[in-house]
């Protein structure tokens, strides 16, 4: 069986951050920005496991755990503000969610 | 010994008296404001008059008396301390102002008993005597000279006293800042004198002049530079040429002012700092040419403008700057005594004459011009004598004091320069001639004024009492000095004597005992030019005004040119305006205030103003609000720092 080079796992984790920073940036809909968010924390998520498995390490692995529990905290409670702010605005355009702009 | 040791008494009194009644007064009543501002100068008074007791016993080597209470300013060197001192001039001029004041109190509660702020004139006008005691007291030029910057302050305010009206406000300031400019001299002057002798005291500075070689450290060029700029000070604070233009304005001030700062004292600071100044004065011949030449010219130009003035304050005005150009003169060329008797005398004939006006104006109900009087002599008897008095007496008619003291300034300078003797000569004659003008016109002939619509009235008591002092000084003043004339000793020359002999230059024993025999000395002081001149004054007024008064009116039409050039006071006003103060107007609004102020200073603000709003009205462009436009800047960031450290991981390779 041979060893998929991590630098495989890097270009594709790069790549997945990429995507999610250009959704970030030109999406409007505040779902899909949340996505975005996602896609970046599980690029990161697949580095960080590369890296431990290529070094042989736990602490990389521990980190993606953290990063999963905080983003599923942050899903949660992300969520939650997406659907008041929907109740109240009816909208999840970013760009008319702008009440504190100066 | 209790005065003497406790000096500061003395100008302790009026000061308490104008804090008094200058803090509380407003709720006085007018007795208690009365009895605080004449009790504070009667206690002054009365403190003079121990002192003069106690000075007397006091032993010829302790002369001057010098107490110093406390060290006032120490920085390195300079070292001043507020130290008080007695001498005879001081004496002499303590007597002066005390006296005057207290008369001049006493009188204003009567010609200001209608007033507006009572109680401000009183607390101001014992605010002046402190300063002017202050300034005769002082041991040392500095303190010397808080004195001086105080009586020009309470002038300024005294002048102003009726702020309401436009005229007085602006000769208040006029004569501020008129004096403020001979101040800057004497500023200089002061600081030049602690250069050289690296102290301030008078005692100090006068001892290192004993035996100093005229070559050594102390030249006489450095001498005739202290004392020209001392000299530029005593100019603006005595009116003198070409300073001179605040003092005929200052009669915008309430008469008992004129009397006291305008004619009796302050304006006599100026003589008595160069008498003070004596022994530096007499080892620089120049300045005292200057002092001399300044004197003479002031007393001979100010006499030709007082020949036309019709508004009767304004004849005095101009009066006072020719007799302080008189004692300069006398002080010029040598005879500091007869100097400063001329001041003495001075204070009392027209202080008179200013006080005597005051109650004729008042007895006018304001009139101040000439033209409108006439006839006023069995109106107001006991001012017309007074006045008569104080005129013979200014006009140097022997037997009166101005007689004395003129003719011996006369003498004096007869002795050292024939044209300044000339020109005084001349002044003298004018003098007598505008004076009995002022007489003539005021008390003699018709009444020219509406009988119906003016009540001419005699002054209240507390008017003429002080009127009838100074009327028996001005008679018997002179006497002080007059045994000199009729070949006796000079009783005030003496008394003076060691102020002017103790650090005089070897060589100048004190002034010149008389020489010539008692009898030519009577014959020639009666029938001298000055009584010559000075009849002739009279005779020429009394022929103008009385025997033909159409006379002055065909003389003015033949000489239309030199009367008009006169009448406007050689247009010096108007030349100062055109030359000074135009220019320094100019200057001010389209240099000082549109470049400097506007475009600089205002510029250098408004400008740090600006560009801070510029650059954040533009950063505020990036705190949009938006997100995603931060993520942008984040991801740009993160590129940079990731490209950078790639660049700098790769250098490193």
């Amino acid at each position: 069986m041979s060893i998929v080079p991590i630098s495989y796992y890097l270009v594709l984790s790069a790549i997945l951050f990429g995507l999610g920073i250009v959704a970030f940036v030109f999406k409007r809909n505040i779902i899909t920005i949340f996505m975005a968010i996602e896609l970046m924390l599980n690029a990161v998520n697949l580095a960080f496991v590369a890296f431990a498995r290529a070094h042989n390490q736990l602490d990389g692995l521990v980190f993606v755990f953290f990063v999963i529990v905080v983003a599923a905290a942050e899903s949660a409670v992300g969520l939650a503000i997406i659907i008041t702010l929907y109740q109240n605005r009816q909208t999840l355009n970013i760009e008319r969610i702008n009440l504190l702009k100066f | 010994m209790f005065i003497l040791d406790h000096l500061w008494i003395i100008i302790a009194l009026p000061l308490l008296g104008a804090a008094i009644n200058g803090l509380l007064g407003k709720n006085f009543s007018k007795p208690i404001v009365n009895s605080v501002g004449i009790g504070s100068i009667a206690l002054a008074f009365l403190s003079f008059a121990e002192l003069v007791r106690e000075f007397t016993q006091l032993p010829a080597e302790q002369i001057p008396w010098v107490k110093t209470y406390f060290t006032w300013i120490t920085a390195g060197q300079f070292k001043v301390d507020f130290s008080l001192q007695v001498d005879q001039l001081t004496i002499i001029m303590l007597g002066v102002v005390t006296f005057v004041s207290l008369l001049v109190h006493i009188y204003s509660t009567g010609y200001m008993a209608h007033e507006e702020g009572y109680y401000r004139f009183f607390s101001y006008l014992n605010l002046f005597v402190f300063f002017m005691l202050t300034l005769v007291l002082a041991a040392n030029v500095v303190l010397m000279f808080v004195g001086w910057e105080g009586v020009g302050l309470c002038s300024y305010l005294l002048v102003g006293f009726w702020f309401l009206k436009q005229s007085a406000i602006s000769a208040g300031k006029k004569a501020f800042i008129t004096t403020r400019i001979g101040d800057f001299g004497f500023t200089i002057g002061i600081l030049l004198l602690f250069w050289t002798f690296k102290s301030v005291d008078f005692g100090t500075i006068f001892k290192q002049l004993i035996g100093a070689q005229p070559d050594a450290l102390i030249s006489t060029s450095v001498l005739t530079t202290i004392c020209l700029l001392l000299f530029v000070g005593a100019v603006g604070k005595s009116a003198q040429l070409p300073l001179y233009v605040w003092l005929p304005d200052a009669m915008e001030g309430p008469t008992p002012v004129s009397a006291l700062i305008h004619a009796a004292t302050m304006v006599t600071a100026g003589v008595y700092m160069v008498a003070r100044m004596n022994p530096l004065f007499s080892r620089a011949p120049i300045a005292m040419f200057v002092v001399a030449l300044i004197g003479a010219l002031t007393a001979f130009y100010a006499a030709t403008i007082g020949l036309v003035q019709t508004d009767i304050k304004k004849v005095l005005a101009y009066s006072t700057v020719s007799q302080l150009g008189y004692m300069f003169l006398g002080l010029g060329v040598g005879a500091y005594a007869s100097g400063v008797f001329h001041l003495m005398t001075h204070a009392f004939f027209k202080g008179l004459l200013f006080l005597s006006a005051g109650s004729v104006i008042h007895a006018m109900g304001g009139d101040q011009e000439m033209p409108h009087m006439g006839g006023l002599r069995t109106k107001i008897p006991i001012t017309f004598w007074c006045m008569f008095i104080a005129t013979f007496a200014i006009a140097g008619i022997p037997g009166f004091a101005g007689f004395f003291s003129k003719d011996e300034i006369l003498e004096a300078a007869r002795a050292s320069n024939p044209f300044l003797w000339a020109l005084g000569l001349i002044g003298a004659g004018f003098t007598s001639f505008y004076m009995f003008r002022l007489i003539f016109l005021t008390f003699f002939g018709e009444p020219r004024y509406d009988e119906h619509k003016v009540h001419v009235h005699e002054s209240p008591y507390n008017m003429t009492v002080p009127l009838i002092f100074l009327a028996i000084l001005s008679t018997v003043g002179g006497w002080a000095a007059a045994p000199h004339l009729v070949g006796g000793t000079d009783y005030f020359e003496k008394f003076l004597h060691p102020v002017f002999a103790m650090y005089a230059p070897a060589g100048v024993e004190g002034p010149p005992e008389a020489v010539e025999a008692p009898g030519t000395m009577l014959f020639h002081a009666l029938t001298g030019w000055p009584v010559i001149i000075a009849l002739a004054g009279l005779l020429i007024a009394w022929w103008f005004y009385i025997k033909s008064p159409q006379t002055p009116k065909k003389l003015a039409e033949s000489l239309r040119g030199p009367y008009t050039l006169v009448l406007h006071k050689y247009y010096v006003d108007e030349l100062y305006n055109a030359v000074i103060i135009q220019p320094l107007l100019w200057i001010s609004t389209n240099v000082l205030w549109h470049v400097v102020d506007e475009g600089v200073i205002d510029g250098t603000v408004n400008g740090v103003a600006r560009v801070s709003r510029d650059t954040g009205s533009e950063l505020r462009e990036i705190q949009s609000g938006n997100a995603r436009s931060y993520a942008t800047w984040v991801v740009i960031g993160a590129v940079g720092v990731t490209v950078l450290m790639l660049g700098l991981w790769g250098m490193v390779r």
